[in-house]
């Protein structure tokens, strides 16, 4: 993966940049070590590391803006962080940028059950909003397998989503706010405790927007009350054609459960062996069905799901008699990157989304990949929506295998699209499929995303190297070619 | 003169807009002309009536999408979504009692919908039309055809140009498809009433529902004068006002769900029951404004933070009169109000300022649309920000100039 050539003009001027630093943000918020600084050299895309140039960490918003300002005045870029969490690399530090980190942005500012809404600073973890409401009963829905370490500011760079997010929505449909900084300094505030906005929705937008258009440093978002029941069903098929049969009829029958979760052979294997959740091994594909609402709601749909699943050849079958045992049935689920990570030194994730009666064609694919390259792959699934996390085997120390893997998984995102999936249902783009946004859109296309971001950043200081393949100058990006003259087209029909 | 290109296809549409980016000539986007008079009044010499791009291409029930051309009109989606037992969850109103005119009642396009980020009462459970627009293809104002997003719910690969385009009212693309989420219908719908409750208890019986397990997918407060319009019976004879509080899913579930309601809201008044073609009617006739008499009056729609929604009323009520109902849980106001020359504006977006929420003039002439800012005036920075984003997308200012703002 290569990266933008650091700027040596800025590295030069180092100390005079910890200088202005340590004027905006005083004490020890200015990490300069590099010792301290490689605490901050990755994310959770482990196989790219990097220092930056320095780390700030900032605990109010006027100073983002005064940091924000002066890199812009001076020309340094920045690399917002939250937690590090991110899989695909967004927050890789870059050897000629300010890494901004908002871990000291944790602090609820207000709980609002009235309202039901919630307003946080940015580095809060996700887990933290739900416990702050819990004794209430309520709790924030999106809910990715990263809650106790991510950041909220994190999963709204992102759009991160969890096993709810089929019933509940993703991080975009629960973001009611945001105060963000932007590349000049200037603080925005869009959104609240009300719905939509009277202008453009640029909370849609920053949504998702992987740092590249401002630093997020308040959050709202919405909260409900916890469903008053849930219960899961543990469905085993003798093939994945079985399984994809199962979900599609389960949507089909207009049942939209809370989660739906699917698992192939070797990941049911690995994660057995981890957590020993009695899986059964000798299926193919094995399914979690969870439902939830009233006790009435919840009884009656587990009927139907148990009848579908029957009619579509499970011949596996259990239905949870307890919350504990519903529980052991999601601890195979949930740990199965870390289930994973013990049968192989090193594995990368991948995080395609596809239409759902593609899925057993797609796993063919996977397998048959997986042989060409000699590397081996378990995949887990967010079933219900669609998205597809196949996780390849390698080791890193082995020459040429990281490079290997990178390719097998490529390949994988290229056929997700070929099938009319998308290359990233919710680990966002990053570095990672960086490359690879030409396999789904168009030069014109990306051209005019980056249209978007000048409007925010019009330097480009912001996450440079990330996204986008090509950087193009805002100024180019703005030239218009102009069509001279009379109507092009005398076949319009028009009075 | 007027002069109204009529593309067939998504080419054409991109030789009207490179003819109009090229000659500087500003051009009316139109899907049905349901909503003409949603926005600014604009005089726009060349229309670009979008009619001709109608149709569904593609429609996969078990795959939860369907993919339209734009201007398809929302009735015809609608009713194949029946066929199938689906619906647009976001519940795109119908604006033809608004609007009316020559247009008469027509539901509009799917692009209006989109383009105006259209939402019924379910919003507050749903969201709106940006929750369910999936992607595009579109032209910009520069001339140049992009698409983004998919046909897949989970996808976060780029920035979220569907966001943008939800709610832009075609001031930045002229989308010539759109594909949407569909959901499951519900088996069954039931709407719990409370009796003569007063504006500041309603909102508190509607926190209630709305705090509670029981998934409440609708919570609207209607004063006696909105309740004595409706076609349903139970709410037009309460001679009171009615709450009304409403459940979807299966069946057994429905009914377990209206008794913990009915259980949770007794203190607050007589408690009626809806069943399900009573829930329907009196929902739509929430959801399209059917609840003011003066069929002439103007209309503001506000959204506040649901629980100040009694208070910005009150503060209405004291200083220009008209008449109200609440939806969303009381975080949106529909209020009618006798014709002034500045609508009141300044009133109305004072009384809304403090609870940080906005106000849009959903009616008034045209001539009162031209003077007063039909959409909440935003703060420097982002009315800035804004501006640029427009000129991301056309530099000319040649698709809709002037219908969120002026001059823009
Ligand atoms: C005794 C009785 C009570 C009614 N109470 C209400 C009410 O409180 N609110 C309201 O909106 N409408 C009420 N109705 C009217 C009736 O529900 C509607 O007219 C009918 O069209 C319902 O259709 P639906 O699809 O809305 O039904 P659903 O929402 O599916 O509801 C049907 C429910 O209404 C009851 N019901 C319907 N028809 C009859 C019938 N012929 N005899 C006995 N029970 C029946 C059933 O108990 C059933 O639970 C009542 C009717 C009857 C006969
Ligand atoms: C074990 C494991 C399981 C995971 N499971 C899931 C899952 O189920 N679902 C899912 O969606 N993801 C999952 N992830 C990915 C990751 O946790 C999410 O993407 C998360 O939202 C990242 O949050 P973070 O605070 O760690 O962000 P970081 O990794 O620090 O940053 C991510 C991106 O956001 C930007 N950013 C961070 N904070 C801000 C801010 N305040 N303002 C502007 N930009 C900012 C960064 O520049 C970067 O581009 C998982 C990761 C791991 C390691």
């Amino acid at each position: 993966m290569k990266m933008p050539e650091p700027d040596g003009d800025v590295i030069a001027r180092r100390a005079q940049i910890i200088k202005a630093m340590q004027a905006i943000v005083p004490g020890e918020g200015v990490i300069t070590d590099s010792d301290e600084l490689r605490a901050y050299d990755h994310d959770g895309l482990m196989a790219y590391k990097g220092l930056p140039l320095i780390v700030v960490l900032p605990e109010t918003t006027e100073q983002v803006s005064a940091i924000l300002k002066y890199a812009a005045r001076h020309n340094v870029k920045i690399v917002p962080r939250g937690a590090g969490t991110g899989l695909s690399g967004g927050a890789l530090p870059l050897a000629d940028a300010i890494t901004v980190g908002l871990a000291k942005f944790n602090k609820i500012l207000d709980i609002d059950f009235d309202n039901r809404a919630v307003v946080a600073q940015t580095g809060v973890t996700n887990l933290a909003i739900t416990q702050a409401v819990e004794h209430e009963g309520f709790y924030y829905a999106p809910d990715p397998s990263s809650q106790i370490a991510c950041s909220i500011g994190g999963n709204i760079a992102e759009n991160s989503g969890g096993v709810h997010c089929l019933k509940y929505g993703l991080t975009t449909n629960n973001v009611l706010g945001i105060e963000m900084v932007l590349m000049s300094g200037e603080v925005v505030r869009i959104g609240g405790k009300h719905l939509d906005s009277g202008g453009y929705d640029l909370l849609g937008v920053a949504t998702g927007s992987e740092g590249l258009l401002g630093v997020i440093t308040e959050v709202t978002v919405r909260i409900l009350q916890k469903p008053e029941t849930a219960r899961a069903l543990l469905i085993g098929f003798p093939s994945n054609e079985a399984g994809g049969d199962c979900v599609a009829a389960i949507i089909g029958a207009g049942i939209i459960p809370g989660g739906m979760e699917m698992m192939d052979k070797p990941a049911i294997h690995a994660t057995e062996d981890f957590v020993h959740a009695g899986y059964p091994l000798d299926v193919q594909t094995l399914l979690i069905v969870e439902l939830d609402g009233p006790e009435a709601e919840v009884d009656y749909l587990i009927e139907r799901v148990d009848a579908i699943a029957r009619q579509t050849g499970a011949t596996y079958l259990r239905i949870s008699q307890s919350e504990e045992e519903r529980e052991v049935f999601w601890s195979g689920r949930k740990n199965a990157f870390p289930a994973v990570g013990r049968i192989s030194p090193d594995y990368l994730c991948m995080d395609g989304t596809i239409p759902r009666n593609r899925l057993a064609d797609v796993l063919k694919r996977v397998a048959a990949l997986s042989e060409k390259y000699g590397l081996r792959v378990a995949n887990v699934f967010h079933a219900g929506d669609g998205n597809l996390h196949p996780l390849i085997l390698f080791d890193a120390n082995q020459p040429g295998e990281l490079k290997n893997a990178e390719q097998f998984g490529a390949d994988i995102l290229r056929y997700c699209v070929e099938v009319g999936g998308v290359l990233t249902g919710e680990h966002g783009v990053g570095i990672e499929k960086r490359d690879l946004m030409g396999v789904m859109f168009s030069e014109d296309d990306l051209k005019q995303q980056q249209r978007l971001k000048c409007a925010f950043d019009p330097n480009q200081l912001l996450n440079p190297g990330k996204v986008y393949p090509t950087l193009h100058r805002c100024a180019e990006l703005g030239r218009m070619f102009v069509h001279e003259g009379k109507l092009p087209f005398p076949d319009i029909p028009r009075f | 003169m007027t002069k109204t290109l009529k593309p067939e296809t998504a080419e054409q549409v991109l030789d009207a807009i490179k003819w109009a980016a090229g000659e500087g000539m500003p051009l009316a986007v139109r899907g049905q002309g349901s909503k003409d008079g949603f926005g600014r009044a604009v005089d726009i010499p060349h229309c670009l009536d979008l009619t001709g791009l109608s149709g569904i291409k593609a429609y996969e029930p078990s795959e939860l999408y369907m993919t339209a051309l734009a201007a398809t009109p929302v009735a015809e989606i609608e009713a194949a979504l029946r066929q199938n037992n689906q619906q647009m969850s976001f519940e795109p109103p119908n604006m033809g009692i608004l609007y009316g005119g020559a247009n008469g009642e027509s539901e509009g396009s799917i692009g209006g919908a989109i383009g105006c980020n259209l939402a019924g009462p379910r919003r507050i459970q749903a969201g709106a039309a940006r929750d369910h627009f999936l992607g595009f293809n579109a032209v910009s104002g520069r001339g140049e055809v992009f698409k983004s997003g998919g046909t897949v719910v989970k996808n976060v690969t780029g920035f979220d140009l569907s966001k943008l385009l939800a709610g832009s009212f075609g001031t930045l693309a002229v989308m010539t498809d759109v594909t949407f989420k569909v959901m499951p219908a519900a088996e069954k719908t039931r709407t719990v009433l409370i009796l003569g409750a007063d504006d500041a208890g309603a909102m508190v019986a509607m926190a209630a529902s709305l705090g509670s397990a029981n998934e409440v997918s609708a919570a609207a407060h209607l004063p006696e004068a909105a309740a004595a319009l409706s076609g349903v019976s139970y709410v037009a004879d309460a001679g009171q006002a009615v709450t009304a509080v409403r459940v979807e899913g299966p069946g057994p579930s429905v009914e377990h769900r209206c008794r913990a309601l009915t259980a949770l809201l007794k203190e607050f008044g007589e408690i009626e029951e809806l069943h399900s073609e009573n829930s329907a009617l009196l929902w739509r006739e929430i959801r399209d404004v059917r609840l003011f008499d003066a069929i002439d009056n103007q209309i503001w729609r506000l959204s506040v933070p649901p629980a100040a929604g009694a208070n910005v009323v009150a503060s209405l009520r004291s200083d220009i009169g008209g008449r109200v109902f609440y939806d969303w849980g009381g975080g949106l106001i529909w209020l009618s109000m006798g014709t002034l020359s500045d609508a009141g504006h300044e009133t109305v977006r004072a009384a809304v300022a403090d609870t940080g929420g906005h106000a849009t003039l959903i009616r008034a002439d045209a001539d009162v649309r031209q003077r007063v800012p039909v959409f909440e005036p935003q703060a420097t920075v982002l009315k800035d920000l804004s501006a640029r984003v427009k000129q991301g997308f056309d530099p000319n200012g040649v698709l809709n100039p002037g219908r969120m703002v002026e001059g823009e």
